[in-house]
């Protein structure tokens, strides 16, 4: 039997790797992590801790708290606070803000590491043959290391249009988290959440901003609702150029931000539209980190359109000693906390006995635009797929949130729905709200759907007031009816 | 008779005739449901009752505080409850934003002065919308409102008392649902005459300015935090703990963080006098329950915060044979509502037994309409309405400490991040069954809307949710609500609770 260096070597450091490989250290495993930032066109690159910590989830949700503080200072006026000043937002003292914050998670990682005796290697890893990689350092350094099992969890990075201008003068959600200088007016090319969650907070932040989508909006979710929240943009200051594509980005003025111009074409006819930005952000979706890292060496099979890594149910690919969890996995959802649960059980499945899967069933999330999309279960066009209109129940409501009366803000454009399944004791398949907070809102109805809820327990269950959750347990319309759900009073 | 005084309304006004004209058999009644008392639990039975087509009729009289304080149509909630509460919570903690957002980038000079008056004009504003809303409601719904204080002349006759005018109800069904007011402390001096209640907090035209709140329940201590919040000096006087009923490791929580944010808090003291000191404020002195010391201090503002009692004494229950319950003045009820009287019923906060809480209320208001007119059997489930379940000396206490495991664990929410804000208190506690799944019997959580974050949960408890269930959900990241589903660390363990990263 060789010996391996490692027991395991992960590639890559990010929400699935670190979890991994610290799972593994705690079971008595001899681990490495390599974590490797290829810089972005511009130049842009950041430390450990993956996409969520630097250039995701974290820094995205601390600019829509700042867009929502923004708002929140309107709101204050009527509650009484006074202030006549205009308020103004500064970028630069947001982005030191959150960039410290960020810098003290890669620390804060490094330490977790060391503290469980995983080596961290800041090397881009590729495989070179069986069980053996090569990891090349900024300097170019190589070091040879081989190990017994494999994690990939590399994660994606964000696609760009493959047009004239847009690597040289266009940004992505890579750069934009920590941009040193306003983005000025900016212009969105994509219709995806990274897309409308940064049009979001720019427009919330003050910022003139654009969206230029193709075809239709948060493809993937359930379509009423990804109408509901762009209509709330749209209402709310940002622009939507719909069925549009840029073909060409042309820098008008150099600075920080310059000028550009972009020329976009209809996809309905010849009809071609021209506009100037300071900032074009494309956020067309993102492409897994699989091309480059020497998969075919080893022979794990990769699909080829989408770079993705097909695995089985305990995250095994092609080849017995690879895994991979995380973004570049085939068919899973691309959340960090999946990433994390999937990476700590794999770690318990190879080295501490346990068969215990990850659950990808009713993985509950939430859409950070303005107004916030959570969501659990599935949306009601595949519901509908998947049973037929006539064995659903959905009940739906418009709330107004209570915090919004004083400020005069929108009624009736709060929504949540639940789908239910009337052949299995109407259990709830699908939920959805539309409205403050609904991640905090989502989080314990996609626990409830775990265990099995049903419409006659939300009926049972007494809400809590005056609050906006409450609004499920008194959900009594269904679509079917047509009955008006227009709000009026407590 | 009754039919009398139904064909000509005139009769109605003179009473002599009508006293005479009144029936005490079982003719027909005037009305199918009458309902005393238009708050949340009032109005909803109301509203129901008349979906099935029934004849009905809502009294609804506020008397006023003794500092004069009334309001219209909607009950304690709306008008002197969850919904100005919420809203004047919603003011301070906007407060807080002001103070955040300069940390996020907004060129706000912070400290930001606080106008009392105009918040106050938005909430009253707001709060007689609603008042208008139940008034057209009602109308729609085609059920009779009358602005009368109710009381019982015989089983199934109701007085309505307005300006010294009287006006008698027959009906066939009655729904008590006349709420509580707030207690006023009967052995010190001054207290009523110098003291204000909830009942007149969310009415004042002024600022309270420094305000001296005593009593140690839940409104108390939301008030002294918005009073706070709003940049008032407030003190929360207690005799005792925090929150009591509430679990206490919670409860001591909440008020750590209170102190830690302004609010003053005198401890194990009791108030002995209330005088008016010269120069117009009040002079408050108390005396400490060890030592017996006593101390003084002015204030603006004495709000007495003691408890509240269930309005029942002027409703002549003796004249119908409702009995209540003598220590507490509640109105004793079966499983359906239903009191001692056969065709009268009681619902909401002068139920004995039952949970003061308004969805409570309008739930058991709605079942009991859908019972007597809607051929329902169903009865109010008033188990795990609590949202949060058994508190930990509940659980210990019904299992044994032996047979239940806390999971528990620090958190600091992300938005605290960059606004550098303490989240010491920012705390969840899940308290399970040891033994097997782990069958939850109870959440807790302190921290920023705490209330969106249980709704979800409480649903999972009703399911039956064990710790293994939620350790398979997985988290909606960056949340504060996904720690609960996070949660990993046991007490029992001794190791440090404090999340750590992502």
């Amino acid at each position: 039997m060789e010996a391996y260096d490692y027991d395991l070597i992960v590639i890559g450091g990010g929400s699935g790797g670190l979890s991994c490989s610290k799972e593994a250290a705690s079971l008595g495993k001899k681990v490495m992590v390599l974590d490797y930032v290829v810089p972005t066109p511009l130049g842009t690159t950041w430390g450990l801790g993956g996409t969520c910590v630097n250039v995701g989830c974290i820094p995205k949700k601390l600019m829509h708290q700042a867009a929502l503080l923004g708002q929140a200072l309107r709101d204050s006026r009527k509650y009484g606070w006074e202030f006549d000043q205009q308020v103004k937002h500064n970028w630069e003292t947001m982005v030191e803000a959150i960039q410290n914050y960020i810098g003290s998670l890669n620390w804060g990682y490094r330490v977790a590491l060391r503290d469980k005796s995983v080596t961290y290697l800041n090397a881009y890893g590729e495989f070179v043959g069986p069980h053996k990689i090569k990891a090349t350092n900024r300097k170019g350094q190589e070091t040879y290391c081989t190990a017994q099992t494999y994690v990939i969890a590399t994660g994606e990075r964000p696609r760009y249009l493959g047009i004239p201008g847009d690597r040289e003068y266009c940004i992505t959600s890579d750069d934009l988290f920590s941009l040193p200088y306003c983005p000025g007016k900016t212009l969105v090319v994509g219709a995806s959440y990274v897309a409308l969650e940064c049009a979001g907070f720019l427009a919330g932040l003050g910022l003139d901003v654009t969206v230029m989508v193709r075809s239709i909006l948060l493809r993937g979710f359930d379509q009423e609702m990804a109408e509901r929240a762009g209509a709330y943009m749209e209402t709310h200051g940002v622009k939507f150029i719909k069925k549009f594509v840029p073909v060409e980005v042309v820098k008008l003025e150099e600075g920080m931000p310059g000028k550009l111009k972009v020329i976009a074409k209809s996809t309905e006819g010849i009809q071609m539209i021209e506009g100037e930005y300071n900032t074009v952000l494309i956020a067309v979706g993102r492409d897994a980190c699989t091309r480059n890292i020497g998969l075919d060496k080893i022979g794990v099979a990769v699909n080829a359109k989408n770079g993705k890594i097909p695995a089985n149910d305990e995250e095994q690919t092609s080849v017995p000693y690879v895994y991979a969890i995380g973004d570049v996995l085939e068919g899973k959802p691309e959340l960090t906390p999946v990433a994390i649960q999937a990476g700590k059980l794999l770690a318990r499945r190879l080295f501490g006995g346990s068969n215990i899967k990850c659950d990808y069933i009713n993985v509950p999330t939430t859409v950070f635009t303005p107004l916030e999309y959570g969501c659990c279960g599935l949306s009601e066009e595949r519901a509908i797929e998947q049973l037929g209109q006539d064995n659903l129940d959905v009940y739906h409501a418009l709330f107004w949130p209570l915090e919004w009366t004083i400020p005069n803000r929108d009624n009736n454009t709060c929504y949540g729905k639940v789908i239910c399944n009337k052949l299995d004791n109407n259990r709830v398949i699908g939920f959805h709200v539309l409205g403050p907070n609904a991640g905090e809102i989502t989080q314990g109805f996609g626990a409830a759907m775990k265990c099995g809820l049903t419409k006659e327990l939300l009926n049972d269950t007494i809400g809590i007031h005056p609050t906006c959750a409450e609004v499920f347990t008194t959900m009594d319309i269904t679509k079917a009816s047509g009955q008006d759900i227009t709000q009026s009073g407590c | 008779m009754a039919a009398l005084c139904r064909a000509s309304p005139r009769f109605l006004r003179k009473p002599g005739l009508c006293r005479t004209a009144r029936a005490l058999s079982s003719e027909k009644h005037e009305y199918d449901l009458l309902v005393v008392g238009g708050g949340s639990g009032g109005l909803a039975c109301a509203k129901e009752a008349s979906q099935f087509g029934k004849k009905v009729a809502v009294l609804d009289y506020v008397e006023p505080s003794p500092k004069g304080t009334k309001w219209g149509l909607g009950g304690t909630c709306v008008n002197v409850g969850c919904i100005p509460k919420k809203l004047m919570h919603q003011a301070a903690l906007l407060g807080s934003s002001l103070k955040d957002a300069q940390r996020y980038g907004w060129n706000v000079s912070y400290p930001v002065n606080h106008d009392w008056s105009s918040m106050s004009k938005a909430v009253q504003n707001y709060v007689k919308s609603l008042n208008w809303g139940h008034r057209v409601q009602l109308q729609d719904k085609k059920v009779k409102y009358l602005n009368l204080k109710g009381s019982f002349v015989d089983p199934h006759t109701i007085r309505g008392l307005m300006k010294g005018k009287e006006t008698l109800l027959t009906a066939e069904n009655i729904v008590l649902a006349t709420g509580g007011r707030p207690k006023y402390p009967t052995n010190i001096a001054g207290a009523r005459e110098y003291g204000i209640t909830s009942d007149d907090l969310f009415w004042l035209k002024r600022s309270p300015g420094k305000t001296l709140v005593v009593g140690a329940s839940y409104v108390s201590l939301e008030c002294a935090g918005f009073l706070t919040g709003l940049g008032l000096n407030a003190t929360v006087m207690m005799r005792s703990i925090p929150l009591r009923g509430f679990d206490q490791q919670m409860a001591t929580l909440v008020a750590d963080h209170m102190e830690g944010h302004g609010t003053r808090f005198l401890k194990k003291c009791s108030p002995t006098k209330v005088k008016k000191a010269e120069n117009g404020r009040l002079r408050v002195t108390w005396k400490y329950l060890d030592s017996g010391k006593e101390k003084s201090d002015e204030f603006d503002t004495v709000m007495w915060a003691v408890g509240r009692a269930p309005d029942t004494q002027t409703l002549n229950l003796e004249m119908a044979g409702v009995k209540t319950n003598p220590a507490t003045g509640k109105i004793i009820v079966d499983a359906r509502e239903t009191t001692s009287v056969p065709h009268i019923y009681a619902i909401g906060d002068i139920t004995e037994g039952r949970p003061e809480l308004t969805p409570t209320a309008i739930a058991a208001g709605k079942l009991v309409a859908q019972r007597l007119f809607g051929q329902s059997a169903e009865l109010m489930d008033y188990d795990n309405y609590g949202c949060v379940g058994l508190s930990e000396e509940e659980a210990a206490g019904r299992f044994g400490a032996d047979h239940i495991e806390v999971y528990h664990a620090f958190y600091k929410p992300l938005e605290f991040t960059v606004a550098e804000r303490d989240a010491a208190q920012c705390y969840i506690k899940m308290v399970c069954l040891r033994q097997q799944e782990q069958r939850i019997l109870g959440l807790h959580f302190i921290g920023p809307n705490a209330g969106e974050v249980i709704q979800g949960f409480a649903l999972g408890i009703k399911c039956g949710a064990t710790y293994s269930q939620m350790a398979k959900t997985v988290g909606i990241h960056p949340t504060s609500a996904e720690e609960v589903a996070k949660l990993h660390i046991t007490k029992r363990s001794g190791a440090d609770p404090t999340v750590t990263g992502c």
